[in-house]
């Protein structure tokens, strides 16, 4: 499979998304923001970093790069768009996903591990996720106080699309467990059509014991399994 | 001409920079503060002799796409 990693001005995690995808046994290239097309593409994923410097907005000005008119249509044929911590705040400027990342709560930079409980494997980036299991995933950001309005949260939490949640070792959603302060401890949705999902904790920096945790590959493998089930779709 | 554009965060967001502000003031001896809600200001310098009505339009759509997050902020857009 081909996953398109974007890299926009600042984008720091971009090396990170493609080393996780090699080393799990696909394939994987860097897109420049300002290339229009992003080519035979099986997936993209928007990655971590500072896009822009973080100006104005986190996010604001990278969803206007010429590569994410491709996302968007990507997106809109279906295609599986994963945005990591800085990517996620991209594709909820983009409005591919609904909602918005704040500062957090207690104004400072967390860069340490979490624990995320998976709300549902009813969705191509957690189905492959064990039941029960809790992900030790590392975070590093400002801003990653996810942020929806009373109807919008209802509207998640009824289709579902809250994919993971900060929870502490045992799996339980405490205050305690939250980092930033993100509305119900949420860490990542999906959108509607649940084909764009985005998420603040770092998946790509758990792909190897050897860097603390390998929990992050079972979002890939999601990924992988969806994609192949596409492929054996479409031959059908 | 000048286009002065306010944008404050929303009330349904948190707001912890304001609040830190708020509690700085308290420290300072400042009484009676019941809130700091902290924004930003954007200045945008325009050609002379542009039409104001449709800067106005123009702006407006700046502001609702790129300059504000209508998410999470409001804003107030003023042309002189």
């Amino acid at each position: 499979m081909n996953f398109s990693v974007l890299q926009f001005p600042a984008s720091n995690c971009d090396q990170d998304a493609v080393h996780a995808v090699r080393l799990l046994g696909h394939s994987a290239r860097l897109v420049w923001h300002k290339d229009a097309s992003l080519g035979d593409t099986d997936a993209v994923i928007v990655p971590g970093g500072f896009s822009y410097g973080d100006y104005l907005r986190c996010g604001a000005i990278a969803r206007f790069s010429p590569v994410m008119q491709a996302v968007k249509q990507f997106a809109d044929n279906g295609g599986l768009v994963l945005g990591i911590c800085n990517g996620f705040q991209v594709l909820t400027e983009a409005g591919l996903l609904p909602g918005a990342l704040i500062r957090n709560r207690d104004l400072q930079f967390h860069c340490e591990n979490v624990f995320l409980k998976t709300a549902t494997n009813d969705s191509p980036f957690t189905s492959r996720i064990p039941a029960e299991k809790i992900l030790r995933v590392p975070i590093a950001h400002g801003e990653g106080c996810y942020f929806a309005d009373t109807e919008t949260l209802a509207k998640l939490k009824a289709n579902h699309q809250i994919l993971w949640q900060y929870c502490d070792q045992g799996g339980n959603l405490t205050d305690a467990a939250n980092p930033n302060g993100a509305v119900q401890n949420i860490a990542g949705i999906c959108n509607e059509k649940r084909n764009v999902a985005g998420l603040m904790p770092h998946p790509e920096r758990a792909c190897e014991s050897l860097l603390g945790s390998d929990d992050g590959k079972w979002i890939f493998e999601s990924i992988f399994a969806a994609l192949k089930n596409k492929t054996v779709a479409a031959a059908a | 001409m000048k286009a002065k554009i306010i944008i404050t965060p929303k009330k349904a967001v948190l707001d912890p920079q304001g609040k830190t502000v708020q509690t700085a003031l308290e420290h300072m001896g400042y009484s009676g503060v019941t809130g700091v809600h902290i924004g930003k200001y954007i200045e945008i310098d325009l050609a002379p002799g542009t039409d104001k009505a449709a800067a106005h339009k123009a702006l407006n759509e700046a502001a609702h796409k790129l300059l504000s997050n209508p998410v999470i902020e409001d804003y107030k857009l003023e042309i002189e």
